[in-house]
């Protein structure tokens, strides 16, 4: 077992390394701090010195690799590279082009993203899996069949209507909630709860659709006609018996998810003006801050791993059978 | 005249050469012909691609660029126009035209917010007439009704004339090339009982030309889905942001492949260090949250653009180009699901007796590869294609609405929707760019699921048994849906 967490850490640790040496060579390489003071300052019209002052303020105007006037070990550490590489591995992102510390950001907009986005995932997955169970027991009648076509149908419509949708009416025509907007404490749920239901909705098409495959693949197993066999009705079957063994991909496959979670979604949040880290992002993308961009690509590179890791566990301890190597 | 190629139509040209190579090879070939045979037998799958047949129609139309030729004075060179129109642009010129000054309701001869203005000497303030919606009308507020419904009719009439005839003509070339009396031809038809699904196909044509003729004759008075902001018909944006989908979701597709299969059958056929290699590459891109990968590739796209202001010379290149890269950065983010797919089923088949033979022989690795590993993987390529087709599509929206997808002045879903956003919190209502861009995308993406899934229903090997009955029995579809 510790073998296994250590190699796996080890694993992820050179993805980070490799994620770290791709951002930068995107970042620094394919375009120079020059480029990204320009942009920043404005334009055509921004004097040499003035750059050099933005990249001074930011230790920009050092070597990227190798640093000559340096002695020693130096050499390789007072370079932007290496710098910022390893602050982004203690954490340490640096300021935001406003100022502000962009790690203390991070912690701070996590709680509302994950406000919307916990609940979200929770409720969508418990309603998925039961209507997907409600399907995969009516199999082969017309409500079997016209409910996988109304899946489909959900699945093709894009999620930015049911935000558009959801907003008009229940903001605008029946004005039961705030159109959009945050508040710490409690009082957030007025705000999150259309968030939420829309994102369940826009998932639902799919995720029962893969449900029932899972469900229907149970079916056919040699278990389950052993126990309707034994006399066992049918929604006891699939009830008990199917529900418990087709729950363990559907979780083990949630558990890659939960730690993304905190990345927050992107589209939903910027829509109801949510102050979480998705809103957090689109800022920066508009703003052309490439700190914030590369501090959150470093961070969310790092959840995915963990739920790599995560679901790895996971499956050891859902199924004996498999073993940790 | 003079032709002009945008990136982006080179590769839907070369999308088009693919796919007509892809059929010649279809015929040729007895399996595959079974297979989509298989398919399309499906009166769903038979609709569904006619739909996105039209789409792709007009699509091509909007791939054709050219810039015409200015009225020149004698004896001076031939000008250019600077502006590149395609083809869809021409044919919807008299609607494009034909623009108002703001926002009009679909079919509406008058303004959508009152003004004022003079009217018979006196300054009145009432909603104004329109500059061509309904121009034809003496009165309008009391004509407009009466006149869209004696138009409607004689539209509806003239394409069920349009429908009656075709159908005509094919029941009859079908009894003489089938050596049928009519009769017979005729009742199989109705009660279904033909190879094709020819009944559902029929249904489907009749509704289309209907729909068409309605929509083409009722433009030559009004504008049948209203005008933006700025007084274009929503008609015609929606229509070019057909080729921003399709492009995006083909020339993706076309980025997907290579990659996928290239990375795949290394990876798994080779394995060793090559496999780790491979292995550690995909999941540091997909360990990059897609959206994140692509905000940061567009804004270093945005950069380049303004460093290099000459590499592009009209805006329309420039939006292009970056239609283009969009296509590139989703393709690299989103090949790592089908080069995993494509890596475990080449681990599997190079196990197998043929191929050990294969190297038993002597045959040299590419050729392994390529005359017996990757045909063998060609079914799961293909499902996995159709279904991420619809995935791009929806992605593009969404990319749009956070900045980062295509150029804002492109016609786009994303861009439709956008600005939908902001009129539905005005008063009174602008509905019609949301319903429109609605309409057109639910279609495309519908008809391209529901494609997806007949062909993953034919060719995917753990569902093809089940699925060998009558596609007509509705029974036998809900079996391969339990099977799906």
């Amino acid at each position: 077992m510790f073998q296994f967490l250590t190699r796996k850490l080890a694993y992820g640790l050179a993805i980070l390394v490799g994620i770290n040496l791709l951002t930068f060579v995107l970042f620094f390489k394919v375009n120079t701090p020059d480029d990204m003071a320009r942009m920043q300052l404005g334009g055509k019209r921004v004097t040499p010195d003035a750059i050099e002052k933005w990249k001074a303020e930011r230790g920009y105007d050092r070597p990227s690799f190798f640093n000559p006037q340096e002695e020693g070990l130096a050499q390789l550490t007072n370079t932007i590279f290496l710098d910022s590489s390893l602050r982004m591995f203690a954490f340490d992102f640096g300021r935001a082009d406003s100022g502000r510390d962009i790690a203390s950001e991070i912690v701070r907009r996590a709680g509302p993203s994950i406000a919307l986005a916990l609940p979200t995932f929770v409720v969508g997955l418990g309603i998925s899996v039961v209507l997907a169970l409600g399907l995969a027991f009516f199999r082969g009648t017309y409500l079997d069949f016209w409910g996988t076509v109304l899946c489909v149908v959900f699945m093709s419509i894009s999620s930015l209507f049911f935000i558009v949708m959801g907003q008009f009416l229940f903001s605008r025509v029946l004005q039961l909630i705030p159109v959009s907007g945050f508040a710490p404490g409690l009082d957030a749920w007025r705000f999150l709860v259309l968030p939420v239901a829309v994102g369940i909705l826009a998932r639902l098409g799919s995720e029962i659709r893969f449900n029932r495959t899972l469900f229907m693949e149970e079916i056919g197993k040699d278990y389950v006609r052993t126990a309707r066999s034994k006399g066992l009705s049918e929604a006891r079957v699939l009830f008990s018996h199917v529900l418990r063994n087709a729950l363990i991909p559907i979780l083990s496959a949630s558990v890659a998810v939960i730690p993304l979670l905190f990345m927050g979604s992107l589209i939903t949040e910027s829509f109801f003006a949510i102050p979480g880290l998705g809103s957090y992002l689109i800022e920066a993308i508009a703003g052309q801050d490439f700190a914030i961009v590369r501090a959150m690509v470093f961070v969310g590179s790092f959840l995915y791993i963990i739920g790599l890791i995560l679901t790895d566990i996971s499956y050891t301890l859902a199924d004996p059978r498999i073993r940790l190597q | 005249m003079q032709p002009v190629f945008l990136l982006t139509d080179l590769f839907v040209f070369a999308i088009l050469l693919f796919v007509i190579w892809y059929v010649w090879h279809v015929r040729s070939d007895r399996n595959l012909r079974a297979n989509w045979r298989l398919a399309m037998c499906r009166p769903v799958a038979m609709v569904s691609s006619m739909l996105l047949g039209f789409f792709l129609l007009v699509g091509l139309a909007d791939s054709i660029h050219f810039r015409e030729a200015l009225p020149a004075a004698a004896g001076q060179a031939k000008q250019f126009s600077s502006e590149a129109n395609s083809v869809l642009d021409k044919l919807l010129h008299p609607i494009a035209s034909a623009a108002e000054r703001s926002y009009s309701e679909p079919l509406a001869a008058l303004g959508f917010k009152k003004e004022t203005f003079e009217k018979d000497g006196v300054t009145v303030r009432d909603y104004p007439r329109l500059r061509f919606g309904g121009k034809h009308l003496t009165d309008p507020a009391q004509d407009l009704a009466a006149d869209v419904a004696a138009k409607s009719w004689f539209a509806l009439g003239l394409g069920a004339l349009i429908v009656l005839g075709t159908l005509l003509t094919a029941c009859l070339l079908a009894s003489v090339l089938t050596q049928q009396p009519m009769g017979v031809v005729f009742s199989k038809f109705k009660s279904g009982h033909t190879e094709w699904p020819w009944r559902s196909m029929a249904i489907t044509f009749t509704v289309m030309v209907l729909a068409m003729t309605w929509v083409v004759m009722l433009s030559g008075y009004y504008h049948v889905f209203g005008t933006d902001r700025t007084g274009n018909s929503v008609l015609v944006f929606a229509l070019k942001s057909v080729r921003t989908a399709l492009v995006i979701g083909g020339l993706t597709t076309l980025v997907v492949l290579p990659l996928a299969l290239f990375f795949g059958v290394t990876a798994g056929y080779l394995r060793g260090w090559v496999d780790e290699a491979i292995q550690y590459l995909y999941t540091l891109l997909a360990s990059i949250p897609d959206v994140l990968l692509i905000a940061a590739s567009v804004l270093l796209l945005q950069v380049f653009i303004d460093k290099n202001q000459g590499v592009f010379e009209t805006a329309l290149e420039r939006a292009d180009a970056r239609l283009f890269f969009l296509c590139l950065i989703l393709g690299i983010t989103s090949f790592t699901g089908l080069c995993r797919l494509v890596r475990g089923e080449t681990l599997k088949l190079r196990e197998l007796e043929y191929i050990q033979s294969a190297q038993a022989f002597g045959v040299s690795t590419p050729r392994v590869l390529w005359r017996h590993i990757v045909p063998n993987l060609m079914h799961l390529v293909l499902i996995n294609t159709v279904m991420q087709f619809s995935g791009f599509v929806l992605a593009e929206a969404v990319l749009s609405y956070v900045g980062v997808g295509v150029d804002p002045k492109t016609a786009s879903f994303g861009v439709m929707i956008n600005t939908a956003r902001s009129e539905l919190a005005v008063t009174p209502l602008v509905w019609w760019t949301l319903a429109t861009a609605f309409v057109f995308m639910f279609l495309i993406v519908l008809s391209a699921n529901l494609l997806a899934d007949a062909i993953r229903d034919a060719f995917d090997p753990r569902t093809r048994l089940r699925s060998s009955n009558s596609p007509a029995n509705p029974s036998a579809a809900t079996d391969k849906e339990v099977a799906a």
